[in-house]
């Protein structure tokens, strides 16, 4: 097929907003000091920092599963009062400024936050600026993104098959973990992973509630940070791509799913 | 088995939908295929899912096998069901959604697997059982479906329109073979399907259901000789209708009375096939009886023959050879005389 003329008024924004997406990237890679590269990845406060990204934002994305999924099959299968508000409560933190997200989890969590005061006294547990505040903080902002993605996906499956479950004697328990569960992996996957480079990326939260500290609470993106505030661009460079090269990684992971066009 | 068969389903069904309201009585013996017979709409399927337990009963009565199911969720009754669409579960190889049923009643994975391998067997499907269900056929598929359904060794068993996902020459083979394993289920079965062709292999007992009530059951033989509705009428391929009887005639419309050889009283039915009208471009001489004049609305093809629908005092269907209609000159509009033979009108009581 013969592709009609592109209207030059379409045309030209479209490019430019190609440009000016890919531009930095170039950028990025542009200023890599790639001579010293393998250097400056052995740094031990890069391997710690990055070690302690794939550490919280994995173990958050299991606490995430672990919350999200029923979370997104009661949404998705049962009928209550205030369904509705549930669902927009949910996407509150997906357009909340993480930074306003981290204060949250500070007055709610903190050592004289509403629960923190409790968890305090009771246990003497204090989040704040530690490695669990961490997980918490990247969780807050991450959850949503795989609650919608699997709600979404319990949603596209057919009920039916659970009714059909029921009518050869399971109970609705076995059908989750035997019929539902297999049925929404696909969907449950593609949300997991979004939930861990949502996780990954994150910034405002954990600096608000967690700080940042080297080992600690430092993760890649609080490194940059740093390493960029102390004057080394050199160091944020090789941070910054090492933190692209992961999130290319996984998109090229999720191609089949999220990328190609209906 | 006792003199008297004893029933084992004994259910009514009241389930409100809406508008809708379903309220039909089922009874059916051990070893009994019924068909729920009826057109889209009329409610068949809500009344599977009732006896299923997918679809709540708003009053009514379900007794199976002696015992009140009504208020047992479905895991717990003692059905199975074959869905329209089968529902074979698509990450479950075909032996594993056959056992699936076995393994939730408690048999450990061995025995169940087992189990599995006969129903498969009998379904004709032994060396199926690894595929995956996109890699059976339709007619493959609605077998696994079957043996999956059976294979809990249900009391009730349910189909709902277990041949409408197949084409027509897997359906004929399949159809038979369905016949014969409901034959050899010794509980109740019941078969929802709007294909009269389906009930009349499948069903021992017919039970046709229009807007949510029962309008007439029998076996095959009864429902086809004595239509008491207009679908079941059409679904036999006969012209009825009512009127009041009076000996041998039956007065239908103003001034028009059918004359059957059979005698009836009162309110009453009269059939009679669409072949054994006959037409005229003339009022026809010496047979004075049942013939009127009528317009034709509309012809079409019926088999070798012709199918012509005529208005008039009433509407009226009639089988015609081509060679009849080329003489007849054919063409909406056009004035004919019909004369249908009384040897072959049916009257009944309604």
């Amino acid at each position: 097929m013969k592709s009609a003329r592109v209207p030059v008024p379409l045309l030209v924004p479209a490019v430019l907003g190609l440009v000016f997406l890919i531009l930095p990237l170039v950028g990025l890679l542009a200023r890599t000091p790639w001579a010293t590269l393998f250097d400056r990845l052995g740094d031990p406060g890069v391997v710690t920092a990055l070690r302690l990204s794939l550490l919280t934002s994995t173990l958050a994305t299991v606490l995430c599963l672990v919350l999200g999924v029923p979370l997104a099959w009661l949404l998705a299968r049962v009928t209550f009062p205030g369904r509705r508000l549930v669902r927009a409560l949910i996407t509150v933190p997906l357009v909340l400024p993480p930074v306003v997200g981290g204060i949250a989890l500070l007055l709610a969590l903190g050592r004289r936050g509403l629960v923190g005061q409790w968890l305090d006294a009771t246990f003497g547990i204090t989040l704040p600026f530690t490695t669990a505040a961490v997980v918490i903080a990247e969780s807050f902002v991450a959850l949503p993104f795989l609650v919608i993605a699997v709600e979404g996906a319990l949603r596209g499956a057919d009920s039916r098959y659970e009714e059909a479950a029921a009518t050869l004697g399971s109970k609705r328990w076995t059908t989750f973990t035997h019929v539902t569960l297999p049925l929404v992996a696909p969907g449950i996957a593609a949300g997991a992973v979004l939930c861990w480079a949502r996780a990954l990326g994150e910034f405002g939260a954990t600096i608000t509630f967690a700080g940042n500290y080297p080992g600690v609470t430092q993760t890649m993106p609080l490194a940059v940070y740093q390493t960029m505030e102390s004057g080394d661009l050199e160091g944020a460079v090789v941070l910054s791509l090492i933190l692209l090269v992961v999130s290319v990684a996984i998109l090229a992971g999720l191609r089949d799913r999220w990328l190609t066009a209906p | 088995m006792a003199d008297s068969p004893v029933t084992l389903l004994d259910a009514r069904l009241v389930v409100r939908r809406g508008e809708f309201r379903l309220d039909i009585g089922l009874r059916i013996e051990p070893g009994e295929t019924v068909a729920l017979l009826g057109p889209n709409g009329a409610g068949k399927t809500t009344a599977l899912r009732a006896l299923a337990g997918l679809a709540p009963l708003q009053d009514g009565h379900l007794v199976l096998d002696g015992r009140d199911i009504s208020e047992l969720p479905p895991e717990e009754r003692p059905i199975g069901v074959v869905f329209q669409d089968y529902l074979l579960f698509p990450h479950l190889s075909a032996r594993d959604n056959v056992a699936f049923g076995p393994r939730r009643h408690g048999m450990d994975r061995r025995s169940a697997h087992a189990v599995a391998d006969r129903w498969l067997e009998r379904v004709g499907l032994a060396e199926h059982g690894r595929r995956k269900p996109r890699n059976l056929s339709g007619g493959q598929a609605q077998r696994v479906a079957l043996a999956r359904a059976l294979a809990v060794d249900p009391v009730l068993l349910l189909l709902d329109e277990p041949l409408a996902a197949l084409d027509a020459r897997t359906r004929l083979e399949t159809r038979g073979e369905l016949r014969r394993h409901l034959a050899a289920h010794p509980g109740a079965t019941l078969l929802v399907t709007h294909d009269p062709l389906d009930a009349l292999v499948l069903a021992d007992r017919l039970v046709i259901v229009e807007e949510g009530r029962v309008v007439q059951e029998g076996d095959a033989a009864t429902i086809t000789a004595r239509p008491r509705t207009d679908y079941v009428a059409r679904l036999v391929g006969l012209n009825l209708y009512r009127g009041r009887g009076d000996g041998h005639s039956v007065a239908i419309a103003d001034g028009l009375a059918l004359t059957s050889t059979d005698t009836v009283e009162g309110d009453a039915f009269v059939a009679f096939p669409p072949s054994a009208v006959a037409l005229h471009p003339h009022r026809p001489e010496g047979s004075p009886r049942n013939t009127w004049a009528a317009v034709l609305a509309d012809v079409q093809r019926h088999g070798d023959n012709l199918r012509v629908r005529l208005d008039g005092p009433i509407s009226v269907a009639a089988d015609i050879t081509p060679a009849a209609a080329a003489q007849l000159h054919l063409e909406p509009g056009r004035e004919l005389w019909v004369a249908v033979k009384a040897a072959e009108t049916r009257a009944y009581r309604a």
